[in-house]
């Protein structure tokens, strides 16, 4: 078995009720509550956020290196995403906005989407060539939410996923290469990003297909933006010169975080865009299926609304958005090297574009023998064949399946589902008392204490 | 494990239900994604040729440890030349039928060449019975 993923979403038990949202709306599966809280399953999880959004105690934090880093190099590099300044009302300009990071310690602030021109001409060698660069529908491995849910969910399709990096990391690589040529010391250089989601997080933290990412930190976008603000408000930065001010990007760059940013380069082919991860499933599934055929690109995106969508962005989605278009309208359809720095350097990314092979790490494998795995998934049928396929959650599972799965590995016992339960005490196979007990197994004491009869006056 | 599933010919809606959950079996067993891929190609195939040209079939499934076997009983009209009809690009679709992007003559072939094993017969008036088998290894 490979390594685990690392996970960017973290719980807080102090904060958690054990109420079982999460579970609930998770698209892999990968939380079910034991003793009153969460247990994420860390080869099912991907990272998308859906947990992190239904939390009503936000008891699910997203890991972020401390800040306070930003000043362990002599040239701290910001990479922000453009959808970044898509969180801040019209009448905070970008300079402003540059001025405060800079304010903060930054010595560069460089926004991500510099090399999408760069993506873009090879996108179209790759996609309007003769040679589709992998299989088809060739996936486009852009969102690191979906590149896992593929892995997991849908290892037949790992061959459909385009090897191709990130903007972020292509930019993270432009911007390393040009200060070491200004004679910077490689490890006076910090490269720090800017995430919108915890999937990006965890990409770069333990990257798929690729051995080390060029970023040195991350910064949550939330948290950059609240001390964005809050730097605003305060009015303690000083505004900078006219001449400093964000690079110039072509449209198709600013449209790029947007559902359509990649299918909208493509000028000949059937190519689709996607967003939400439930939506991405529902079609993936039917990928699998040999049912949708003669698909050449598939845009697959785990947010609704794309990266404005992001869990970690501070405003929302559909006013972010609408920014963001506002902003490409105003933006030339070409930018040229004079503008864009990174095109100088064509050839220097075009050999480090490439990510190595995604591997298939299926989730829903019963074992690693065949034999075994055959017998436990004939036992969980003949199970859920039973249960009352009602997925209540409160086996603490998310489901029948689920909770059937979970019983032939030995991770529950049958008798937690409360239809079972009602039966067993019905022929007296279970005290009324050991049904109590095995509910407080999964939801805690506390939930289960009997002086919730008492008062209530019942 | 042995499972039948029916399909009904004409339920275009529902044609390809059987490839998918077979589908979810072989990836709970561990099958690699290869032959997961293989497997469903044929099915999906020989699955939509039910619904398309027979009036109703059976798709008889038996998952051993080490390969599955997929045997698809369907009452119709039967292939009358069962070569002819296993060569790429032979087909008895009408031009109209051409003209739509249907009937290019690939679906036996195309079957043939994601199975390890097939084997095909049929009565014309009576209907065919398609058996192939994928091994694991």
């Amino acid at each position: 078995m490979a390594e685990d993923f690392h996970h960017a979403l973290k719980f807080k038990y102090d904060l958690c009720i054990g109420c079982s949202h999460c579970t609930g709306v998770c698209p892999t599966s990968a939380i079910h509550v034991e003793d009153g809280h969460p247990v994420l399953d860390p080869n099912r999880c991907v990272d998308c956020g859906r947990c992190y959004v239904a939390c009503p105690m936000n008891a699910i934090y997203i890991e972020q290196d401390d800040f306070q880093t930003v000043y362990d190099y002599q040239y701290p590099v910001l990479l922000v995403p453009s959808i970044f300044l898509a969180q801040f009302e019209e009448k905070i300009r970008e300079r402003t906005i540059l001025s405060a990071l800079l304010h903060l310690g930054f010595k560069y602030v460089y926004e991500v989407e510099k090399s999408v021109d760069f993506l873009k001409e090879y996108l179209r060698r790759d996609m309007e060539g003769g040679q589709a660069p992998c299989e088809k529908p060739v996936i486009s491995s852009f969102c690191p939410a979906i590149v896992r849910l593929i892995q997991v969910k849908f290892p037949v399709l790992v061959d459909n996923i385009y090897l191709s990096k990130a903007p972020f990391d292509m930019t993270a690589e432009y911007i390393k290469k040009s200060l070491l040529e200004q004679g910077v010391k490689e490890e006076d250089i910090g490269i720090f990003y800017v995430s919108p989601c915890a999937a990006k997080i965890a990409a770069i933290k333990s990257p798929v297909g690729e051995e080390k990412s060029p970023v040195s930190g991350v910064i949550n976008m939330n948290y950059l933006y609240s001390k964005v603000m809050r730097v605003i408000k305060t009015g303690e930065y000083q505004m900078c010169d006219e001449s400093v001010r964000f690079h110039r990007l072509s449209k198709a760059s600013i449209t790029y975080p947007l559902t359509g940013g990649e299918t909208k380069m493509l000028r000949t082919g059937r190519n689709l865009a996607i967003d939400d991860i439930h939506n991405v499933s529902e079609f993936l599934e039917k990928v699998e299926d040999e049912d949708i055929q003669d698909i050449d690109f598939l845009e697959l995106r785990a947010c609704d609304g794309s990266c404005c969508g992001g869990i970690l962005t501070a405003e929302n989605r559909f006013l972010m958005i609408e920014r963001q278009r506002k902003r490409m309208q105003k933006c030339s359809e070409e930018v040229d090297a004079e503008d864009n720095d990174l095109l100088n350097y064509f050839d220097y990314l075009a050999d480090k574009r490439h990510v190595g092979t995604v591997e298939p790490r299926s989730m829903d494998k019963m074992d690693d023998n065949v034999a075994v795995a055959m017998q436990k998934m004939k036992r969980a049928f003949e199970i859920n064949q039973n249960l009352p396929q009602v997925d209540c959650h409160l086996c603490g599972y998310p489901s029948c399946k689920a909770l059937a799965d979970a019983v032939v590995n030995d991770k529950a016992q049958i008798q937690q589902c409360i239809f079972v339960q009602r039966a067993m005490e019905h022929y007296d196979l279970l005290t009324p008392k050991e049904a109590h007990d095995i509910s407080a197994k999964v939801w805690g004491s506390k939930k289960t204490d009997p002086s919730i009869a008492k008062n209530l006056n019942l | 494990m042995n499972f039948v599933y029916h399909v009904e010919g004409g339920d275009f809606t529902n044609a390809g239900s059987t490839s998918s959950q077979v589908k979810r079996m072989l990836k709970k067993i561990g099958v690699s994604p290869e032959i997961v891929k293989k497997t469903v190609v044929a099915l999906y195939e020989a699955e939509v040729n039910i619904v398309a040209h027979a009036y109703r079939g059976d798709i008889t499934v038996d998952l051993e440890e080490d390969h599955i076997k997929i045997v698809l009983d369907d009452e119709g009209p039967g292939i009358p030349d069962i070569d002819r009809a296993m060569q790429k690009g032979y087909s008895t679709a009408s031009q109209k039928v051409r003209e739509m992007g249907f009937g290019a003559g690939m679906g036996l072939p195309n079957i043939k060449n994601n199975s390890d094993s097939l084997n095909i017969t049929s009565e014309v008036g009576k209907g065919t019975r398609i058996e192939l088998i994928n091994y694991f290894q």
